[in-house]
């Protein structure tokens, strides 16, 4: 305590806090354009059980644990659950989203090249948590 | 075996003792135990872990055991009853009061956590130490799971209990002549830590009574199936357990704030400063707890609050740092052991800050949540700060409590092999996150990375573990056969800077 003069530390928190309000409006500003679903996604209905994914399209067709979407597309996944946590995640492109019985959470990706990549669960949800992978082909556009 | 050595007397009268310095010297004992306890199951789970596949864990039922039973340990039965050691031995002092305002209450809090702890271990149970429902409800095999449930409870009312006298002591029972103003930082920590604990555990001890009766059937508060929300129960435990983070750094700081003065000979820079920060911290510690959160589904105003409510504790987090550079700044210090550890973990709570600034950040989240950066990053806050913290200051009190001093060498070199160790592995853990590795897993496919990542954890974490058995045997062989302390100034540090050392609270 005392009435010594204390300015560095003033200037320092001063520094602190305009870092922390340049990181909070760039996250904001990146997190608002990323989670701008475009209009013509089309929609994946991914279903987390233990432990394995299913996939449904838009046109009714069924896939457990291979996913193939198309290049140049966007897709908007429904993400359901039947029993417990899940949390779909490909990492390579960043979607990651809780699987939560009861709730439908959305998440959206386009991939750009054609390639294969992991599907993963990141959410604890049991015994084989650990090996709750699928894969996800993405393929040259049909059209 | 008696530990105060000057005065030896029988174990069972420090056991059944009501004295500040008994009850903390038990506590102190205890978290030690347990520290091993939990750090055992740590090696165990990086050794599984060396390479892909099943190695010395026969499935990943014992493996998610392992990992839920080490996380409940380290937390609940190392970091918080070691604070609350050095808490019993230094408030009361340090108000200048004869003993905690309870002492009965104080006993009773510590005969708490052996049963807890009891619970715990004899449970094992899987559902990680978050106990994350539904899975916890319609999954988790009982009566582990049942346990748990009613251990954590137990430590749950033990560490109100123990809130409540300190709060008591340092607020109603400081001598008459001390403004709240000279109560030394170490205390204003306690005071600080205290008033969360008060106002955080509640919430977490009511989901866990949900839990149970939702496990029973009988309710259906987070079941899905019976019209619950799991959600609901995320944001219960982390309004308890992110306000909890801030209660075991801020005792850990408080140490810092007791060594770094000390061994660099010159007052703190600004001890105003410092009891700002404490307090701003324990008010912002209740604005971030949906940071945990983000990939639950929440909408982006939720998000926005909670990572603006996040950020908010860095400035406070900033000022501590700044505090503890500015007091060694021209000082004349002397690198002894606990020094050594104070800065070693003011460098790492630096890293741990600067790691939770990106996770904060709503789009850089969806990269490093529920993989290993995760885990490295609160790794860095437990293991590299507090753990640092506390155990620079079991160094630092060591002559306090035994009479005896420490092996100096072997403390340096635990520290240096343990903060190599901490670097190796918990560094590294970031990157193995950004690879994609999710947390909790028993085995992983071989993606070279990942291999590589996890090998250099293990060797850094078996580093550590030789590193504490180093700790082990001085302590140990310190408190037998060590040269006894000069009493006024074990450190030569010249009598100024060192005032705990000086009074001692006769028994009663």
């Amino acid at each position: 305590m005392g009435g010594h003069s204390n300015w560095p530390e003033w200037i320092y928190v001063g520094v602190i806090i305009a870092l922390m309000f340049w990181v909070g409006a760039e996250a904001w500003n990146v997190e608002r354009l990323v989670e701008h679903v475009p209009a013509d996604a089309e929609v994946i209905k991914v279903t987390g059980a233990q432990w394995f994914w299913t996939f449904e399209h838009e046109d009714g067709t069924k896939e457990v644990g291979t996913l193939h979407v198309e290049a140049g597309k966007a897709y908007k996944f429904e993400i359901y659950s039947t029993d417990v946590n899940h949390s779909f995640n490909i990492h390579d492109y960043v979607v990651l989203m809780d699987a939560v019985p009861g709730r439908v959470n959305t998440v959206w990706f386009a991939p750009d090249k054609a390639g294969e990549h992991d599907i993963q669960c990141r959410e604890y949800c049991g015994l084989i948590h650990y090996n709750m992978r699928g894969k996800l082909v993405v393929e040259e556009p049909s059209t | 075996m008696v530990l105060e050595l000057q005065k030896p007397r029988p174990v069972w009268q420090i056991m059944f003792s009501t004295h500040h310095t008994d009850v903390g010297l038990l506590y102190l004992i205890m978290s030690i135990a347990f520290l091993f306890m939990g750090g055992a199951l740590a090696l165990l789970i990086r050794a599984e872990l060396f390479f892909p596949g099943a190695q010395m864990i026969a499935d990943s039922m014992t493996f998610n055991r392992i990992f839920t039973v080490h996380g409940t340990t380290l937390i609940f039965l190392f970091l918080l009853p070691s604070a609350s050691a050095v808490g019993n031995y230094f408030v009361p002092i340090m108000v200048r009061y004869k003993d905690m305002a309870y002492p009965k209450l104080n006993a009773i809090a510590f005969w708490m956590i052996p049963p807890g702890g009891a619970l715990i271990w004899l449970g094992f149970a899987d559902f990680t130490w978050y106990a994350t429902p539904p899975y916890s409800i319609i999954s988790a095999p009982g009566p582990a799971a049942d346990m748990w449930i009613f251990g954590l409870k137990i430590l749950g009312i033990s560490s109100v209990l123990g809130a409540i006298n300190f709060i008591v002591t340092i607020l109603k029972c400081k001598h008459p002549d001390m403004s709240i103003g000279q109560v030394p930082l170490l205390a204003w920590s306690f005071l600080s830590s205290s008033l969360i604990v008060l106002v955080a555990i509640p919430t977490f001890a009511a989901a866990l009574l949900m839990l149970l009766t939702d496990r029973l059937g009988v309710t259906g508060f987070f079941n899905p199936a019976m019209g619950g929300d799991p959600i609901a129960y995320a944001h219960l435990f982390w309004f308890t357990f992110h306000p909890e983070v801030y209660v075991l750094v801020i005792p850990a700081i408080g140490m810092m704030y007791e060594i770094i003065p000390r061994f660099s000979r010159k007052p703190i820079f600004s001890k105003s400063s410092g009891i700002f920060a404490f307090v701003l911290l324990a008010i912002v510690s209740f604005s971030s707890w949906a940071h945990h959160m983000y990939a639950t589904g929440m909408s982006f105003t939720e998000k926005t609050v909670f990572m603006i409510g996040t950020l908010a504790a860095v400035p406070a987090s900033g000022m501590h740092v700044f505090n503890f550079v500015a007091t060694m700044w021209n000082g004349r210090i002397k690198f002894l052991t606990p020094m050594m550890w104070s800065i070693g973990g003011i460098a790492l709570f630096f890293s741990a800050g600067a790691g939770g600034v990106a996770n904060a950040a709503m789009p850089l989240d969806f990269t490093t949540h529920d993989t290993y950066w995760v885990v490295g990053h609160f790794h860095l806050f437990v293991m590299g700060t507090i753990a640092f913290g506390t155990i620079g200051f079991i160094y630092y009190m060591f002559p306090y409590v035994t009479g005896r001093m420490y092996n100096e060498n072997m403390g340096k070199i635990h520290f240096i092999l343990s903060f190599i160790g901490t670097i190796l592995v918990f560094f590294t853990q970031h990157v193995l996150g950004l690879y994609g590795m999710p947390r909790r897993i028993f085995d992983y496919p071989a993606i070279p990375e990942w291999v590589a990542m996890n090998q250099i954890a293990t060797v850094g974490a078996m580093i550590i573990g030789v590193s504490m058995i180093i700790f082990l045997i001085n302590l140990i062989h310190s408190s037998a056969k060590g040269k006894p302390a000069d009493i006024h100034d074990p450190f030569g540090l010249g009598g100024k800077y060192y005032y705990p050392f000086e009074s001692k609270n006769p028994h009663h």
